[in-house]
């Protein structure tokens, strides 16, 4: 196990995740699908559970594979050549087979360079990205609908998607009920964006933005 | 953002498509709610799925359904739909529909033509009969029959083979409201209707997972909170569900004892006189009735309750046990909430609402508990008004329509009658044409008793139609074992493969939902019609011409002599209903409203059941009155039920409460939702939810397998912890849709001896890391 890896704090962690490393703007290029996605548009790659942030996650990720070994869902897989410099890199392609979060999140600590976290021990504490309504206009809760699907199916229920109840004009007598992702508890997992019922999702994980100080509390 | 609706309409190519044939078709009144657009041909139906009844558009181009979405002018949804009702359009075409009728042969299905897999059904029946006799033949139908499958079924059974052997999955999911609704107010099906989401201010939820099961209801009903700062909705419950979530106050207690706390708030209500004391000696008798009734585990089980007029006093004695302080020990809710909820059921200020579906009616106490709950509304006077009503929530398409309004049950015939009274066989034999005598004054057996008795071997033939009995029973390896026992016969119609199709004889391709004219009816008396939109695939037919083509081969083809078939038996079933207070519209009537409900007087349908001012079966000046009830002088009945325990509870060896139900995203067994590719991904397989502390006690974590087993069988299944529902402590919970995890398998087959109806929230299991 790596040491230094291992004693990033989350605070560290969360900070580092946010920077956006050069080497993406390359990785950026390669795209494929828009929606069923490797990296998205900005270049970014969905990592396992623990992953350091993704410029210091490329230069210590060995390329081993045992963190995909290691995923029982067979989520964790490994980039091919059109992640350029990422090539050979484990990713996690949301909308085909998302992080189920295992309790003990078996591929961080098959890792053996430190490019996943072995030592992160809490699921709620994951930070891959964060899940955004993409296209409110498609979003079948959002029009009035009863679904929410991405709600129920998420695992921080509650935490990191409410429901944001509000009057339904439209009928006069119905309340459309809005899911809203919290970022700071979103882990990022995608199990939202797999089991969005829309052929495109209209929800998916994305980078986290990066956190905006203020002192403004109400 | 402001979301007008010129600005949402534009949002998608669907929508705009909307826009012009669906708003507009409304308003224009296109001939029977038919409109052109773009190629796609609109026509409006209920959604096939609950009990709900939102109204949906059709949109059909080369006789395929293309698209559908709610519609605007149906009073129920308002052009709103769950995430099942937007699926609509994909539910018929899995790829795996049936299109030929299937013949067993060995262990397995060859193909045949309709003529000899009806020759053999016949063949069948004929020999079964002769042999045996006509109750050794079966029809097993459900609440998503058509008004016009049940009615000929019945017809069919009753007034032609000569058995009483008709019964509908029904008695799995309504039967105890239906016995609380008659021996309550003489007369089944609610007397308020969904205006009363809108217009009351506080909503007792007992066992319902609104939120999820009954979806656009919720939304309503939600709505009216956020409107209205002073509406309060407390759920009871035993799970945490999205229910829970949203109301006001959550009610946790152990398993059964639902009964103690209804009685206990009887009990303050009496004490602390906080009843309608002029409306009680206006409108109720008190009546207690058998105790100690078993659970009908024995074979051949035979119970009859014998009611006795009992006083207010006598009553008030009753529920002198009922102490908050002993049904909070018993139940687990504060004593002070015991109090808080009897002074809102009593507040003189606030219109009470009660709502229950499930965990009242599978329940071996369902009709006690559905009778107590009316006892609460009866004591406070807070019933038959709008806006404060109890009202009993329906899980199925056409569980009042045509279950309980065409009376598809072993005792039951159309409009509220039943087998055992000689005048009702006479009035329907008449409207049927056939002699009195053919139809049989015992009454058919029940559900469970009825796939005993197939095991048994009393019945040798049985036709299933539009369910999927080997999944749902109760039990489930004992009944499906007899199914394949030697000497007995299974038809199976459906539309798709089931678990319960490869267990038959004979599998009939079936058409289904707008494959088909029909008529359904929903939970608040809604009576919803809607015309054949697409031709079925292949060789499939409609259920209704499956029963008229055996009538026909087994000589009772007398039965069905109309030219235009839908139209005429409509009319024909009318006659049961008018002057009865059940009183249904001519069949023209339906083609363009977006439902009525009944009874339809003068073309103008009753908002509230014995009301007057709405309802025209009340006299001016009479107020409110139970007219059905003639038998208690037109009088509801408040019932002395106490607690009993349930046929099973946690032991040392089983030390956990199993209880079963739904999804949002799954419809009963799945057979159509499954064949969703969206709502397969968004749920994809039944799990077991899990109290986090029992689970960590355990060693259990989110997702792992665990192995769970009754004393009828085992599953294994990952664990769910602080999901979507959070069972309380010594609780778990699985939805039963998956038929690849039999969860039936595990639940025991006791019933409410009155009702008849199987206890599927209730039985001891243990659990072991798998």
């Amino acid at each position: 196990m790596n040491e230094k890896m291992g004693k990033i704090s989350r605070r560290q962690f969360l900070q580092g995740s946010l920077a956006t490393p050069l080497a993406l703007a390359l990785a950026g290029g390669m795209v494929t699908m828009p929606f069923l996605r490797r990296a998205d548009a900005q270049g970014f790659y969905l990592r396992p559970p623990g992953a350091l942030d993704e410029k210091r996650f490329l230069g210590a990720c060995v390329k081993c594979g045992k963190c995909a070994q290691a995923c029982p869902y067979n989520s964790v897989r490994m980039a091919g050549p059109e992640a350029g410099v990422a090539i050979g890199t484990p990713h996690i392609i949301a909308r085909e087979s998302p992080c189920y979060l295992c309790p003990d999140l078996p591929c961080a600590k098959a890792c053996p360079s430190g490019a996943l976290d072995a030592k992160l021990d809490d699921v709620e504490k994951v930070r891959m990205g964060t899940a955004v309504i993409v296209d409110r206009e498609n979003c079948l809760s959002i029009r009035g609908l009863r679904c929410e699907v991405c709600y129920r199916q998420c695992p921080l229920i509650d935490k990191a998607i409410t429901i944001d109840p509000r009057h339904n004009p439209r009928t006069g007598v119905h309340t459309i009920m809005e899911p809203v992702v919290h970022r700071d508890k979103c882990v990022g997992c995608g199990i939202c964006e797999k089991s969005c019922v829309r052929e495109k999702p209209v929800i998916v994980v994305m980078r986290t933005p990066p956190k905006q100080e203020d002192y403004y509390e109400f | 953002m402001e979301w007008t609706r010129r600005k949402f309409l534009k949002t998608t190519a669907a929508a705009a498509a909307f826009a012009a044939a669906g708003a507009d078709l409304i308003k224009g009144g296109a001939g029977n709610a038919e409109a052109v657009e773009n190629g796609i041909k609109w026509g409006k139906a209920p959604c096939r799925f609950c009990g709900v009844g939102c109204g949906v558009l059709v949109g059909v181009k080369n006789n395929r359904i293309v698209a559908t979405k709610g519609d605007p002018a149906a009073p129920v949804n308002k052009g709103l739909n769950c995430i099942k009702g937007y699926f609509l359009s994909k539910v018929l075409y899995g790829k795996d529909r049936l299109t030929k009728p299937l013949i067993r042969k060995g262990d397995k299905f060859v193909e045949a033509s309709w003529d000899e897999a009806m020759e053999l059904i016949t063949s069948k029946f004929k020999e079964s009969v002769e042999k045996h006799g006509p109750d050794s033949v079966a029809i097993y139908g459900s609440g998503q029959w058509t008004v016009f499958e049940g009615y000929a079924a019945s017809k069919l059974f009753k007034g032609g083979i000569g058995t009483n052997n008709i019964e509908p999955n029904a008695r799995l999911c309504m039967a105890s409201a239906v016995a609380a609704f008659m021996n309550t107010f003489g007369s089944d099906e609610p007397m308020g209707c969904y205006d009363d989401l809108d217009l009351g201010d506080t909503y007792f939820l007992w066992g319902a997972n609104m939120a999820e099961a009954h979806p656009v209801l919720f939304s309503r009903l939600i709505d009216n909170k956020l409107k209205n700062t002073r509406v309060k909705i407390i759920d009871l419950g035993t799970r945490f569900t999205r229910t829970s979530q949203m109301a006001d106050m959550y009610v946790s207690f152990k398993p059964q004892t639902d009964l103690a706390i209804l009685n206990g708030i009887a009990h303050v209500i009496v004490k602390e006189k906080l009843y309608d004391e002029d409306f009680i000696k206006k409108h109720v008798v008190f009546k207690k009735g058998k105790e100690n009734i078993g659970y009908g585990l024995e074979e051949k089980y035979k119970f009859d309750d014998e009611p006795k007029g009992i006083t207010f006093e006598e009553y008030r004695e009753f529920l002198k046990l009922y102490t908050p302080e002993y049904v909070s020990k018993l139940s687990g809710v504060p004593v002070k909430t015991i109090h808080e909820m009897a002074h809102l059921y009593a507040d003189k200020k606030r219109k009470v609402n009660s709502l229950w579906t499930m965990g009242f009616n599978h329940h071996s106490r369902g009709t006690w508990a559905n009778n107590l709950v009316y006892n609460l509304h009866l004591l406070t006077g807070k019933i038959g008004r709008p806006g404060e009503n109890p009202l009993s929530l329906t899980g199925q398409p056409s569980a009042c329509g045509t279950a309980r309004e065409v009376g598809t049950f072993g005792h039951r015939l159309p409009a509220d009658m039943v087998v055992m009274n000689p005048e009702h066989r006479e009035k329907t034999a008449k409207i049927w044409g056939v002699p009195a005598s053919k139809i049989p004054a015992k009454p058919g057996p029940h559900a469970v008793e009825m796939f005993r008795g197939l095991d048994r071997g009393e019945i040798k033939v049985m036709w299933i139609q539009v369910t999927n009995p080997f999944v749902s029973l109760p039990n489930l390896t004992r009944y499906r074992k007899a199914a394949r026992k030697e000497g007995r016969f299974i038809v199976v119609s459906d539309i798709y493969p089931t678990r319960s199709t490869e267990l038959a004889d004979v599998i009939l391709p079936s058409a289904s939902w707008v494959e088909k004219e029909g008529v359904f009816g929903n939970t608040e008396r809604r009576t919803q019609h809607w015309f054949k939109l697409v031709e079925p695939p292949g060789e499939a037919r409609n259920d209704l011409w499956q029963t008229m083509e055996l009538a026909r081969r087994l000589g009772h083809g007398n039965l069905f002599p109309y030219k235009s078939v839908e139209k005429e038996m409509w009319e024909e079933y009318r006659q049961f209903t008018i002057g009865q207070g059940k009183d249904l519209a001519p069949y023209e009537a339906y083609h363009k409203a977006r439902g009525l409900r009944w009874p339809v007087v003068n073309g103008q349908e009753t908002l509230w059941r014995y009301a007057e001012g709405h309802d025209p079966y009340v006299k001016k000046g009479e107020g409110l009155k139970f007219y059905k009830n003639k038998a208690n002088d037109f009088k509801a009945v408040i019932w002395a039920r106490p607690y009993e325990p349930p046929a099973e509870s946690p032991d040392r060896e089983y030390p956990f409460w199993l209880s079963t139900g739904r999804v949002l995203e799954h419809w009963h067994t799945g057979t159509m939702t499954g064949r969703v590719p969206e709502l397969k991904r968004a749920y994809p397989a039944a799990v077991v939810e899990m109290n986090a502390d029992d689970a960590k006690r355990l060693g259990i974590k989110n997702r792992d397998k665990v192995k769970m087993s009754s004393r009828r069988g085992t599953i294994v299944l990952p664990a769910e912890i602080n999901g979507r529902g959070k069972p309380g402590k010594g609780n778990v919970f699985v939805a039963f849709f998956d038929e690849t995890k039999l969860i039936n398998e595990l639940c025991i087959d006791a019933y409410d001896p009155i009702s008849k109806e199987p206890e599927f929230k209730k039985c001891a299991v243990k659990i072991e890391k798998a």
